[in-house]
């Protein structure tokens, strides 16, 4: 069976340096476990000694990821609604996080990653969650698929302290 | 995050501290929302000084203020946002619409 999976890359820079330490969790879609998330991506970027302003950009970027697994992918909430979070980082310091879910999908990319726009405006969202990921970080991929979830792996160079 | 008010008859002095993320922004929104209407205020002033995590859902919580004031012909001031906060203000263009104050 073929499966449609559109995937969109937005770029500035290109890295493949060996990986030096990784991490994988999963957690359960609730609001609750976004500053899980992003508290755990901070505490293994910790590693590398990132600046403040570094640190707080890719905590960002997670958080908006996640709320977006939690918000829009799994609509819903069920037992199986589960995010999947894990992350990398290289020799020359660029840090990978990949912020997973199993949910309902993306329709357009180029659509829900164009600033302001958003699906729930009566829920006060700003629909600027993708423009921040760009915006505070180095690369963002995003690849979905209707119906089977939606993958986004955002990648930033630690500027060293 | 935790907030405390402190109003005058015009305006309704809000303090937020700590994290702003989707999941504390929906009961801050609900609660000063209700404080707002409660106490009759025209204006809201947001002190985010000591806000020390800001994501979108920072912004989508000032935006709402905006159209609650604006709904009843009041102001929106953002009080010494702390840096994160900042931040994203500037990215999202919303200083052009908002009242920064020191």
């Amino acid at each position: 069976m073929s499966e449609k999976r559109n995937t969109v890359i937005k770029s500035t820079k290109k890295t493949c340096p060996q990986i030096v330490n990784y991490f994988k969790c999963t957690f359960p879609a609730k609001s609750i476990n976004e500053s899980y998330a992003r508290t755990l991506v901070s505490a293994f970027v910790s590693q590398l000694d990132p600046t403040v302003s570094d640190m707080a950009d890719l905590k960002t970027a997670v958080s908006e990821a996640v709320t977006n697994a939690i918000v829009h992918g799994y609509k819903e909430s069920t037992k199986d609604s589960v995010v999947y979070l894990s992350g990398h980082y290289r020799t020359d310091g660029t840090v990978s996080v990949e912020i997973k879910d199993k949910g309902c999908g993306i329709e357009d990319i180029n659509k829900a990653m164009e600033p302001m726009y958003t699906t729930s405006p009566g829920d006060e969202r700003s629909g600027m969650g993708f423009t921040v990921m760009a915006s505070f970080c180095d690369k963002i991929k995003v690849s979905s698929a209707k119906g089977k979830g939606t993958t986004v792996i955002l990648e930033k160079k630690l500027s060293s302290t | 995050m935790t907030i405390s008010y402190n109003s005058s008859p015009e305006t309704l002095n809000v303090k937020l501290s700590g994290e702003i993320d989707h999941h504390s922004a929906k009961t801050a929104r609900e609660e000063i929302d209700k404080k707002y209407r409660k106490d009759g205020c025209k204006n809201i002033t947001l002190d985010m000084s000591s806000i020390t995590f800001c994501d979108s859902s920072g912004l989508g919580l000032i935006m709402g203020r905006y159209r609650t004031v604006k709904e009843y012909g009041g102001e929106l001031f953002v009080k010494n946002p702390a840096s994160v906060v900042e931040k994203m203000i500037r990215l999202s263009g919303m200083d052009k619409l908002i009242n920064v104050v020191e």
